[in-house]
């Protein structure tokens, strides 16, 4: 196999604040193919989004730092970079899309330029020819009528619009990785189904590898060849969307599934299923296994040591006592 | 966007109409015969009779307001009972040094009181921060005609180097081209007119500048502290923009809107700012007529002073408006005012 | 927020703190003034004429040999009564006109506020040199001149304190069970109005002393021989040449009594409502 776009080993980031050290991050494996769509699923508070974070460098700095761990972007190592060669990759060969399109552009810009803006920092054209580029931009992203558009101010676009100007915006330099932090969360159930249907369209138009991040299981379904299940700053478990789908392993992992609420079969028509508990304060996480104080299938030894990141078939991995 | 401009020169000639009463009724006011105190203590009875004459003293108060108002609009705004030359001459003369004073000033606050904000919350909490925003507190808790005057002492007495008082030094010629002094001897290249003028003008406009300065300074590091802190700055880092590209074009441009506001909502204490500056350097504008004018009772020389200040706040108020709308695409598209 | 935990809120914050004991220092300074001052700050010494600060004299003399540290005590007690005085004449009408624009909208908001809007138009001292003017110049009259011109500032606030209220759903809640208008204002709205103006009210007592102190200086306040800090700044204008301490130490003083002032009223707003920073 060829080597992978992204690889991230070890990843620690943490959070040094007045009240404790939070470990946001705390050990992450991952890597991602070119072509390829990782989804990483996690409830809030999980790491996932700090995990984006650290890939572009955007952690917020003197509170949060990268302390261990290596991030190989097309074999180069992020985490050694310095500022200013981040500054060439980032809306270059990654580009990130946030979750908030109703205040993640800048209202005192119009559309057309905050996109031309990318495209003229690291295309070295000039403003015309970036101007025009972002025009094509807006008609890739499924806008209608970009010529006019592209003079409009985020104010008077709708949120879905808006999202749509977020894509073209990280799209517009061809990026090798597009990092998604839960596109569609802010938005209207029905325009969750368009703009997923865009980033998958576009990821073939484009040929960027997606890293997406999301706390819906049924996004994951659509859009991902791999996903990596996330809790308390690490992954619990890791494989392609169909294994794990049909035969997930880890607890944290079989709870998320059996708490969707179904329409037919056995489940439907039962009490709907919970995982119990709450995600743990990461100021005060147990010695052992993170999920310890939730899992239905909890012995000793995960109290007393955190299980190891082990691969229990070719492609599939798991952290968990259950399967040494 | 016409409908907004209509809506506010409305409410300006309404304003213009309440100020003109305002200071109508001042005259009325002040204890002693209207006619006497326009034409002043060595006037003569035939001089008071005129007086009373020309502005129907004798006449209801709407009637006089009426001519009042019909004067107004000539331009006359009665004669100094000092000098025996109309106000409105008067008042144009010093104007235009009050002017020159308050946009050094204005310059000197915005320059400094932004780059110090952005860089106090650029640099949050770190010793400049701590500094600079002492100093803006300092600013504005300490009495501008005393500051004024601690700076005298020390460059003009103490170490001599600034000239204590005047726009320059009597003697030197002054080539009337826009009325500004600098900007005159400059355009006539009169290089000695122009640096001994610069000279005079450094202390006072400093002075000046310190309370809008200090409030620019704290009002630039809230407003930018809040703007750092949303989403769209976090999605210009995220394509890899400069520190610098993000603060100064991202950043700072919405953070201006606040600022602008706050400079306009204080331009009054600029002015006010002028009268005890100008008192204290005798600087022949405005405001230290103003003052000079009400110590020699000369009234109608007050009265159309405090009308021309009214006025001009009005006007700026406007401009700031209009410029806040320009600024702001969210307020011009929608229409609404 | 609730009484105690503003209290221990408070002694946190530094600035607050500094500010507070600015302020009590010179509250007792004013209160003790006439036990504490080591000469008579009316009576004239001639001989001592302009003297510059020593051992007998720590501040020095002014122009007729009177005791600088003694007319800076006593000043002090002039100048806190200024404020005081000056920001209930602005507060009181200012609030009460707040409250109604604020509550009752359109019809008595627009006189009101445009009214306010008049009184806006002029640069704030001067308004207070057109009062003095017709009142005549004295002490009393500085204070009600300072006191009128600041009346649509506190206005404005308490109006829009009582906009963004009325709004709430409580006011709803009190209208549903059959309050009436009265009542809602009275008891719901203004009572939430308190915060802002505490906090306004603070840093205003410093901007009264100020322009009570810029109107003493033009000549338009306490006349001689009365020790009030903006008029001893007039004479020692005089002789900034050769006694330049005549103008320093009243300045210093109305610096400190207006620093205490913001400084505790910066922290009052950083506790109170940061929003409103």
């Amino acid at each position: 196999m060829a080597n992978p776009l992204l690889e991230i080993q070890g990843l620690k980031t943490f959070f040094f604040t007045r009240k404790g050290i939070v470990k946001a991050v705390d050990g992450v494996d991952l890597s991602l193919n070119e072509g390829e769509t990782l989804g990483l699923v996690g409830e809030s508070g999980c790491g996932k989004t700090v995990t984006a974070l650290s890939v572009m460098r955007l952690v917020p700095e003197p509170i949060g730092r990268i302390v261990e761990g290596s991030i190989n972007f097309e074999g180069r190592d992020i985490v050694k970079m310095t500022e200013s060669e981040m500054r060439k990759i980032r809306g270059n060969r990654i580009s990130m899309v946030f979750q908030e399109p109703m205040t993640s552009l800048n209202p005192v810009f119009k559309a057309g330029f905050q996109i031309a803006e990318a495209i003229q920092l690291h295309q070295e054209v000039p403003a015309k020819e970036a101007w025009k580029r972002s025009i094509e931009m807006l008609r890739l992203v499924g806008i209608p009528s970009p010529e006019s558009r592209v003079n409009e101010y985020p104010h008077q676009m709708s949120g879905g619009m808006r999202q749509r100007v977020m894509i073209a915006m990280a799209l517009s330099c061809r990026p090798k990785l597009m990092i998604a932090d839960e596109p569609t969360t802010a938005l209207d159930v029905t325009i969750q189904a368009q703009i997923l249907d865009l980033i998958n369209r576009l990821k073939e138009r484009v040929g960027s590898s997606i890293l997406l991040i999301t706390h819906n299981l049924g996004v994951v379904a659509e859009v991902a060849q791999y996903v990596g299940v996330m809790y308390a700053g690490h992954i619990m478990e890791y494989s392609d969307v169909n294994r794990l789908f049909k035969n997930p392993k880890h607890p944290y992992t079989i709870g998320l599934f059996q708490s969707i609420p179904r329409k037919r079969g056995p489940a439907h028509r039962e009490r709907l299923q919970v995982i119990p508990g709450l995600v743990p304060d990461l100021l005060g996480l147990p010695i052992g296994c993170k999920f310890q104080d939730r899992c239905s299938q909890v012995f000793q030894k995960c109290k007393n040591e955190p299980p190891p990141f082990v691969e229990i078939e070719p492609g599939h991995q798991v952290r968990c006592w259950l399967y040494e | 966007m016409a409908k907004f401009i209509s809506r506010r020169l409305f409410h300006l000639i309404f304003i213009l109409i309440g100020v003109s009463i305002l200071v109508f009724l001042m005259l009325r006011l002040i204890p002693g015969d209207p006619a006497h105190l326009l034409v002043g203590e060595f006037a003569s009875p035939a001089d008071v009779a005129r007086i009373r004459e020309k502005l129907g003293l004798d006449r209801s108060y709407p009637y006089q307001y009426y001519i009042y108002v019909k004067n107004l609009l000539k331009g006359d705004m009665g004669v100094s009972v000092r000098s025996n030359v109309p106000v409105s001459q008067e008042v144009f003369v010093r104007f235009l040094a009050t002017v020159e004073l308050s946009i050094v000033a204005m310059l000197i606050s915005s320059f400094i009181g932004i780059m110090a904000g952005v860089i106090s919350s650029v640099r949050k909490y770190s010793i400049f921060d701590y500094c600079s925003m002492v100093m803006a507190l300092a600013g504005i808790s300490m009495p501008i005609f005393w500051l004024g005057l601690m700076l005298m002492y020390l460059f003009s007495v103490k170490w001599g180097i600034l000239p204590m008082m005047g726009r320059y030094t009597m003697g030197l010629d002054h080539h009337v081209i826009a009325g500004l002094v600098i900007l005159d001897s400059l355009l006539s290249g009169d290089l000695q007119l122009f640096f001994n003028s610069l000279k005079h003008l450094i202390l006072p406009a400093f002075t000046l500048a310190t309370i809008p300065m200090a409030i620019i300074a704290r009002m630039t590091r809230s407003s930018m502290l809040e703007v750092m802190s949303k989403d769209y700055i976090r999605t210009a880092r995220a394509k890899g923009l400069s520190y610098g590209a993000v603060i100064f074009r991202h950043a700072l441009k919405n953070a201006f809107l606040p600022i602008i506001t706050v400079i306009g909502l204080n331009f009054g204490l600029l002015l006010g700012g002028a009268v005890l500056t100008e008192t204290i350097f005798s600087w022949p504008g405005l405001g230290r007529y103003v003052v000079d004018s009400l110590s020699a009772r000369d009234y109608p020389a007050v009265q159309g002073c405090i009308l021309f200040f009214a006025v001009i706040m009005v006007v700026v108020n406007l401009a700031v408006d209009i410029l806040y709308f320009y600024l702001d695409p969210r307020l011009r598209i929608d229409g609404k005012g | 927020m609730e009484k105690v935990e503003a209290l221990s809120e408070l002694k946190k914050n530094k600035t607050a703190m500094v500010g507070l004991i600015l302020i009590c220092f010179l509250l007792i300074l004013a209160l003790i003034g006439p036990w504490i001052s080591p000469y008579n700050p009316l009576v004239p010494d001639p001989i001592n004429r302009l003297k510059g600060p020593s051992w007998s004299h720590l501040f020095g003399t002014d122009s007729l040999g009177r005791d600088i540290l003694s007319r800076v005590i006593y000043g002090s007690r002039i100048s806190i009564i200024i404020g005081l005085i000056a920001v209930s004449i602005s507060l009181v009408p200012g609030a009460i006109l707040g409250l109604l624009s604020g509550f009752y909208g359109r019809r008595v908001d627009e006189p009101i506020m445009r009214l306010m809007d008049i009184m806006l138009a002029f640069p704030a001292i001067l308004l207070a040199i057109f009062i003095t003017a017709i009142l005549g110049p004295s002490l009393l009259n500085t204070m009600i001149a300072v006191g009128i011109v600041y009346i649509p500032h506190y206005a404005r606030i308490v109006r829009s304190s009582v906009l963004s209220l009325k709004e709430q759903l409580f006011v709803q809640a009190v209208r549903s069970l059959g309050g009436s208008n009265l009542r809602i204002i009275a008891l719901h709205i203004f009572p939430n109005t308190i915060p802002p103006i505490i906090i306004y009210a603070t840093l205003g007592m410093g901007t009264a002393v100020l322009q009570a102190a810029a109107l003493g200086f033009l000549g338009l306040g306490a006349q001689p021989p009365t020790p009030e800090w903006g008029a001893m700044l007039s004479e020692g204008r005089q002789y900034i040449q050769n006694a330049p301490h005549v103008a320093a130490f009243p300045g210093v003083a109305i610096f400190m009594l207006v620093l205490g002032f913001n400084l505790f009223g910066d922290g009052l707003r950083d506790i109170l409502d940061p929003s409103l920073r």
